[in-house]
């Protein structure tokens, strides 16, 4: 057994496309080797990357495949030989099959004699499916954005393929890809190892080749050194930590080769600027890590990871160019921000005029003015509900939320929106609860993101996106499947966060109020998204989820300790009894529906002993339901519900409820309808799966 | 080949002729330039160190690339003086598009010790057709080179030139800072947005017209090729550059909302584009 190395070269991967595409790789090389019979299912692979090449490594793959053998079965025996002599379906089969007529066997069926053929296969060196296959492989990889490069554009990838090494132990697999011969030659770091090639020896010394040519290959170990390295340069700061920023390292460690890192240096004076600018500067901008003290706080230092190790000269000069950028980012930064002050929040309502919000509907101004509307109205219902707020606050906030879009600062740095007309709002003097609302106004971001602390700062987070999609709906830009360009779903997942999270005593029909469309679209979209956040933000399983949806789906607050006692009492032998029957029940009222058996009263005839005993613990257990379920008590009022279970047992296998006497079989109906309405404003039981 | 910079305005060495145009067709060519580029709206009446309302692109086109072409860019930076054992390089993915020229490519900005110091651009389409071959265009960023080479922290400190005899210094400051100045007045505040419509829709119609001509023209199969050859598609896509300047003037000023400016971009689109099919079947024709 073998091993087989494949090696991409490419100019550098986009730092974004390249883990997902290493992760491909190996995916599809061990699926082809398995598909082939060339590896045993537990073979193991490695694979790595960096920005110049994509690498799969695989033990013990076999030099060839086994022979094999296949019966074939072909036309009925009696058809082929026609008194011992072969007719031409025998011939044609033969011929299909690629063995002689007289190599023909007789195979015995259930269905008679056939004629059957043994096929042999000899199986195929690895080197020559790798060679015909691999490359298919490698160009099928999904990249994000393509390229082509060569004359005739015969195929498109990521960045034109510069070399190909492909390997079983020493000996060269010869494949071609993107018109690149394989050989075993890879290359190592630009810099400092330079042009010349790294002959690899043989598959196994991938990584130890290329590391004494400057690449470290794996991408788990690069990203450990950098975190290392960025500990290390750290700890020259008395005190200090480096911000963690997952995302950035896994930037770095995909542009990187032989990571190193360098503690850098700005002037104390940028402090003044906003953390979140000068984050937003160094993390989007240069790639940097911020480095804060011991007291949290930003220090003025930063942290860069570079592609290369240098003397202490080289040090001091990369880390002298790298602070210089960044204090021209900074100055930029700073100029903005002056310049912006000149221009208050305030005056700049009027020229939200010029700024678009949607083609159809209008611009920021007329946003802005539409906001101002679902605010006032869900601050007049928290307030009948006896929450208390400050209502200029908020208004003045809705009036004010959109103004930074007219900044230099949010053009220069658009992820930054809101927070810099929070922070502007702020140094203006408008007031804590004013300035934190606007900086507040698009959190929670994404769904693991906290809301916003203060009632004003949710209930305009709630009145911006309330009105999006109202609108955005008006005039059927509904989301549809994958396509969601205005991130409508995540604008009605923060809807239903704030109001799971919040206290806001807001059901999401409040909540859409008048401003929601008559055609339900939008109840039902935010039913859907209440679904997933109980599912997947919260972990319900979802057939709790159908189940309590199916009750009522307005109050998520509500909907969400249903789904609790629910989850807690589904696991009852009782509870679980009471799903099958209220499954049963619908069943049955939905086959009398088909066969048009009419719905009649219990009261209208003497009903069964059974049925009667049913009718009177179900009449007796009401009440006691109803009043739990007032005051909330789920669990309690489920676990009741439970103890009917004797009842509904004995009722259905007493009593024959589509009997054939119309009369009996109205009543029996009746009081079935009467049951499952009686008990299912908690949850729908039926939609509960039971083993 | 070495060529002087376009004499119109353009907003980046991609927009003159001898990059926009000449990448279309099968035709190999290789060219570079010292190229202003004009960008109106980057003004900052000279106080900010780092940004220019005019900066100078040198722009090279290899078409098609060598295949070594990053190797051969490399020695590039060697030769004018930066030691690449002493600095930090990396290639970061930047795509490039120009959408009213029906251009883009995808590529690098290539950063030097954190600073971007080039735009690296594997140019796939021009004019909205796909170019076959494609070709590497090189942008240096010169001022950002000459500053970084220099060790100066604002663009204006940069040594122009020297007198070899007095030792007397002329800095980039002393050559441009006025410049940056008076078009930032100019561009934030003088100019007359009316007037500058009135200029947009005067080229615009010559340009047109032109155009009109030449499509014309060129579907013409019976047209000698002589013809073809001699009809001016270089002066209707200057005229196409000049609507392309007003337009980033317009914008400077505030001028243009965003509505509008949606529409306005699809003009030029229609201007630059429209002359990129004619020259292609111009260049077919001779």
């Amino acid at each position: 057994m073998a091993d087989f190395l494949l090696e991409i070269g490419l100019e550098e991967v986009p730092a974004r496309m390249i883990a997902a595409a290493e992760a491909e790789l190996l995916t599809r090389v061990r699926a082809l080797l398995t598909r082939e019979r060339l590896v045993v299912p537990e073979a193991k692979a490695t694979s790595y990357s960096t920005p110049r090449r994509l690498a799969v490594l695989m033990e013990g793959v076999l030099a060839a495949q086994a022979d094999s053998e296949e019966k074939l079965t072909g036309p009925a025996w009696k058809v082929a030989f026609k008194e011992g002599t072969a007719t031409a379906a025998a011939q044609a089969f033969a011929k299909k099959a690629g063995v002689a007529v007289e190599a023909l066997e007789k195979v015995e069926t259930p269905k008679g004699e056939y004629v059957g053929a043994t096929v042999k296969r000899v199986g195929r060196a690895a080197a020559e499916i790798l060679a015909a296959e691999v490359p298919k492989e490698v160009l099928g990889l999904y990249w994000a954005k393509n390229m082509y490069w060569r004359a005739g554009k015969p195929e498109r990838f990521v960045r034109p393929v510069r070399w190909v090494a492909a390997m079983l132990d020493a000996a060269v697999v010869p494949l071609e890809v993107a018109g690149i011969a394989a050989g075993n030659a890879s290359r190592g770091h630009r810099v400092l190892h330079g042009d010349a090639a790294v002959v690899l020896e043989k598959a196994a010394g991938y990584a130890e080749a290329l590391r004494a040519a400057k690449v470290v290959v794996s991408v788990p170990e690069r990203r450990e050194r950098i975190r290392k390295a960025l500990d290390k340069a750290t700890r020259t700061v008395a005190g200090a930590r480096w911000r963690e920023d997952h995302e950035l390292v896994e930037t770095v460690t995909h542009l990187t080769e032989w990571p190193t890192v360098i503690l850098g240096a700005f002037e104390r004076e940028y402090l003044e600027l906003p953390e979140e600018v000068l984050v937003t500067v160094m993390r989007d901008h240069q790639k940097y890590f911020a480095v804060e003290g011991a007291d949290g706080k930003l220090a003025p230092h930063f942290l860069a990871v570079l592609n290369t190790e240098v003397d202490a000269e080289g040090e001091a000069i990369i880390r002298h160019g790298n602070a210089r950028v960044l204090r021209a980012r900074f100055k930029d930064a700073r100029f903005f921000w002056d310049f912006d002050q000149k221009t208050p929040l305030a005056e700049r309502v009027e020229s939200l005029k010029h700024v678009t919000f949607q083609k159809e509907l209008g611009s920021y101004y007329w946003k802005t003015l539409e906001n101002l509307k679902v605010a006032r109205e869900l601050a007049a219902a928290v307030k009948t509900a006896g929450v208390k707020l400050d209502e200029a606050a908020l208004l003045k906030a809705a009036e004010l939320a959109k103004t930074d879009l007219t900044t230099e600062l949010v053009k220069e740095f658009t992820e930054l929106q809101g927070m810099i007309g929070g922070l502007y709002a702020r140094a203006q003097g408008l007031g804590e609860t004013v300035a934190k609302a606007i900086y507040d106004q698009y959190t929670p971001a994404s769904i693991e993101d906290a809301i916003p602390q203060k009632v004003e700062g949710q209930l305009l987070g709630l009145a911006d996106r309330i009105q999006t999609i109202v609108a955005m709906f008006g005039i059927g830009n509904a989301p549809t499947g994958s396509k969601d360009p205005l991130a409508l779903r995540r604008a009605a997942n923060a809807i239903v966060k704030i109001l799971a999270e919040s206290g806001l005593p807001l059901r999401l029909s409040d909540a859409m109020g008048a401003a929601a469309s008559k055609d339900g679209q939008v109840s039902e979209f935010l039913r859907e998204r209440l679904s997933f956040y109980l599912k997947d933000v919260r972990g319900f399983a979802y057939d709790v989820v159908g189940a309590v949806l199916a009750a009522e789906a307005d109050d998520v607050r509500d909907a969400m300790a249903r789904a609790e006692a629910l989850t807690a009492v589904r696991d009852g032998e009782d509870f679980a009894a009471i799903s099958a029957a209220f499954k049963r029940i619908k069943n049955i009222l939905r086959q009398a529906g088909e066969k048009g058996f009419k719905v009649g009263s219990p009261k209208s005839v003497k009903l069964a002993a059974e049925a009667q005993a049913l009718r009177d613990a179900a009449a007796a257990l009401a009440p006691k339901v109803a009043a739990l379920r007032q005051e909330r008590s789920y669990e309690e009022a489920l676990a009741l519900i439970a103890t009917l279970r004797p009842v509904v047992d004995t009722f259905f296998d007493k009593v024959m409820v589509l009997d054939a006497d119309e009369a009996v079989r109205g009543a029996n109906l009746g009081l079935i309808d009467e049951v499952l309405r009686g008990f299912s404003g908690i949850a729908d039981f039926s939609e509960i799966v039971t083993s | 080949m070495l060529q002087q910079p376009y004499d119109t305005e353009v907003g980046a060495g991609t927009m003159a002729p001898e990059t926009f145009l000449r990448v279309l067709g099968p035709k190999p060519y290789r060219v570079g330039y010292a190229q202003p580029s004009r960008r109106p709206a980057d003004g900052r009446y000279g106080e900010n160190p780092n940004r220019l309302f005019k900066h100078t692109q040198f722009q090279l086109i290899l078409k098609p690339p060598p295949v070594n072409v990053q190797e051969q860019y490399l020695e590039s930076l060697e030769a004018i003086g930066i030691d690449l054992k002493k600095h930090d390089l990396k290639f970061e993915e930047d795509n490039w598009e120009w959408p009213a020229g029906g251009a883009w490519g995808v590529g690098w900005q290539v950063m030097l010790d954190g600073l971007e110091i080039t735009q690296f651009t594997y140019f796939q389409q021009c004019g909205g057709m796909d170019l076959d071959p494609m070709c590497a265009e090189l942008t240096y960023g010169l001022e950002r080179i000459a500053a970084f080479l220099q060790d100066v922290d604002s663009i204006y400190e940069i040594e122009w030139a020297r007198n070899p005899e007095t030792g007397a210094v002329v800095t980039y400051g002393d050559v441009r800072l006025s410049e940056e100045l008076q078009f930032s007045v100019y561009n934030f505040e003088e100019a007359d947005v009316e007037r500058l419509w009135a200029h947009f829709n005067s080229y615009e119609a010559e340009a047109q017209g032109l155009l009109e001509r030449a499509g014309k023209l060129m579907a013409d199969e019976k047209a000698p090729a002589k013809e073809k050859q001699r009809f001016p598609l270089l002066a209707a896509y200057e005229l196409a550059l000049k609507c392309s300047n007003l337009f980033n003037l317009l914008d400077a000023r505030g001028a243009v909302s965003v509505t509008e400016r949606v529409g306005v971009i699809g003009r030029i689109r229609a201007l630059a584009v429209g002359v990129a099919r004619a020259y292609a079947q111009q260049q077919a024709a001779a």
